[in-house]
């Protein structure tokens, strides 16, 4: 798939929370019918409160409580409704974990789970950090897990959720980030990986906010080592897009993966899992948060630090290169 | 206290049921060999009044929008729900038996599934789940302007998860008249009493510091429940009041001598002499009016 990337302009910031609420009013706007959940972090200021400001019956507060959020969200699907449920992300898998595995999952029910603050973003130290929710999600059947690159991408997601059967996880991070896709109009489907910047050397495999750390790392690369490297947005972590990882194992014979999580459990794990099994026998590597917990700072140092940020990524890919 | 007029005929006719449902119960408890009798007699008279005669319920049609919802929370106690479905003709005995447990061929488990049972309307098995749910349900009947009401049982012990109290204080907090907690307080748990285990008393007080109104029975009293139930504000999803919460004190393992009150009859299956015994002790314990 073709799609016009923003990988010249690493400037122009997006912000996906933000960027949900505007689509939630958007959507209401245009009468569709679904219920909103949240905790006592949206602020009133935001575009998700503009929006529970002007839709309140449809939008239930439960403080600072995710398990009984989680809880009544699923009952609020069973009840018949859609629910987009915003829980401060850090949060979200390590409290209500039983609720997500129970209440959503088994139950199967419509509820988007939307996981904000992913990774270091919330900053403030290991309890705020969200680097351990994809090892989770991804043991729990029925769970659909998606990870926009940008905020656009976070508008598509929320809308299509509309249309879609079943259970979701949808992580963004604080807000900030570059926007990946210049062209919003791109054909986006969940499970189908997108190919953000061509290249044969190797792929890297990222989602969320690594695509584009991940588009900067291979420009470097490209710049300093002469190493094409391909990108691919894995935005959807399960199901997985199988088949694009057949296509990257087979054309570009070395895989690494970014992610913003643990190196453990997450998406490295996920695509280590599937091409070992496959019989592949390039070169991998995983950069994302090793484990231990996180040293303190701003979260851009933090990603710095464990060499995730565009430099350290193309440090890493040209030394495993050589 | 409430007094309502209630139809003594009815009430035997009820109890009848009861009487029915426990023999029914034991018998499915043997043949499938696992169940938690203890908690699943204690609730036989809240469940029959619910389904027989105080649901706005059509077993022909178990998922009519307009049908009223209970989330049995302590999914553990779920083969009373069963018998119950088999009593009203959704399922025979001999079906829920051969589908019990089966592996690829299971509809019944020990712990309810929704997905397999369309009867059930939440599937349960880790306790403090139901509350959360029920109450979204009821949200889910405010914000459509349903008539419909929620019933959650939960039962005491489970009272010691804090999901439940988060609920409740939600449930107060929203005023959510549509939503009705029966706690079943038959005081026993895995390990023994309520009161030795974690203490949950005064439980009225603590239900009414929660925003909840309290209605206390004898909830193995068939009479009292009705009167109970009777005594329900109509399900107005959108009036806001205080929610209901019945605390339905009952004795585990009601009705079969040898089991009640006896933590050691929390879980487990019953053998054929203990089948015979437990027949003939409930047939003796029925209520004569």
């Amino acid at each position: 798939m073709s799609v016009k990337t923003t990988f010249d302009f690493d400037q122009m910031l997006s912000n996906a929370r933000e960027a949900y609420g505007e689509e939630l009013m958007r959507m209401a706007d245009e009468g569709l019918d679904f219920a909103y959940t949240y905790s006592d972090n949206v602020a009133p200021s935001s575009s998700a409160g503009k929006f529970i400001q002007k839709y309140p019956d449809r939008c239930f507060n439960f403080g600072i409580a995710e398990p009984n959020q989680v809880g009544a969200s699923a009952g609020i699907a069973l009840s018949g409704q859609i629910v987009f449920s915003q829980v401060f992300g850090p949060f979200l898998p390590l409290r209500a974990a039983d609720q997500i595995h129970t209440d959503i999952a088994y139950n199967d029910v419509n509820v988007r789970l939307i996981g904000t603050h992913a990774g270091v973003t919330a900053a403030g130290g290991p309890t705020h950090n969200c680097v351990a929710d994809l090892a989770l999600y991804r043991a729990i059947p029925n769970l659909t897990i998606v990870v926009p690159a940008d905020a656009g991408q976070c508008c598509k997601v929320i809308r299509q959720s509309m249309d879609f059967d079943g259970p979701m996880i949808i992580r963004i991070d604080r807000g900030g980030s570059p926007n990946v896709y210049a062209d919003k109009n791109y054909e986006y489907h969940f499970g189908q990986a997108i190919e953000t910047v061509p290249g044969n050397d190797l792929s890297i495999i990222s989602a969320g906010s690594s695509v584009y750390w991940s588009m900067m790392g291979a420009k470097i690369l490209k710049e300093k080592h002469g190493i094409n490297a391909r990108v691919i947005d894995m935005h959807t972590i399960k199901p997985m897009d199988y088949a694009m990882l057949d296509k990257c194992a087979d054309e570009t014979g070395n895989i690494v993966t970014v992610e913003e999580h643990s190196i453990n459990g997450g998406l490295g794990g996920a695509v280590a899992e599937y091409l070992l099994e496959r019989g592949f026998c390039g070169k991998f590597k995983r950069i994302g948060l090793p484990d231990e917990f996180a040293v303190l700072g701003d979260p851009d140092a933090v990603y710095s630090y464990y060499g995730m940020d565009p430099e350290g990524i193309a440090k890493t890919i040209s030394a495993l290169m050589k | 206290m409430y007094t309502y007029n209630i139809d003594i005929e009815m009430v035997k006719e009820l109890e009848a049921k009861c009487l029915k449902i426990r023999k029914d119960l034991l018998n499915f408890i043997y043949r499938i060999g696992m169940g938690h009798l203890g908690g699943e007699l204690s609730i036989v008279e809240v469940c029959v009044a619910l389904y027989y005669k105080y649901m706005n319920y059509n077993p022909s049609d178990p998922k009519w929008e307009m049908r009223d919802r209970l989330v049995l929370s302590k999914g553990h106690c779920s083969e009373t729900l069963y018998t119950i479905f088999s009593d009203m003709g959704m399922y025979t005995m001999d079906y829920m038996v051969e589908h019990f447990e089966c592996l690829d061929k299971a509809k019944f488990g020990m712990h309810s599934n929704r997905k397999y049972v369309p009867a059930i309307e939440v599937s349960a098995g880790s306790l403090g789940h139901g509350l959360p749910v029920a109450l979204g349900l009821a949200l889910g009947a405010r914000k459509q302007k349903k008539n419909w009401r929620t019933f959650v049982i939960v039962g005491d012990g489970e009272l010691d998860e804090g999901t439940n109290w988060e609920a409740l204080m939600a449930g107060g907090h929203y005023k959510l008249g549509n939503l009705v907690t029966i706690i079943d307080k038959n005081q026993v748990q895995m390990t023994g009493s309520t009161a030795t285990v974690m203490n949950i008393d005064p439980l009225d007080d603590k239900l009414r510091a929660f925003g909840w109104d309290v209605i206390e029975i004898d909830g193995n009293d068939m009479y009292a429940v009705c009167e109970a139930l009777q005594s329900l504000p109509p399900a107005d999803p959108v009036s806001r009041r205080r929610p209901v919460c019945i605390i339905s004190n009952t004795i585990k393992g009601k009705g079969v001598d040898f089991m009640e009150g006896n933590y050691k009859w929390h879980g487990g299956g019953i053998a054929k002499e203990q089948l015979d015994q437990a027949l003939a002790s409930v047939e003796k314990n029925r209520r004569i009016r």
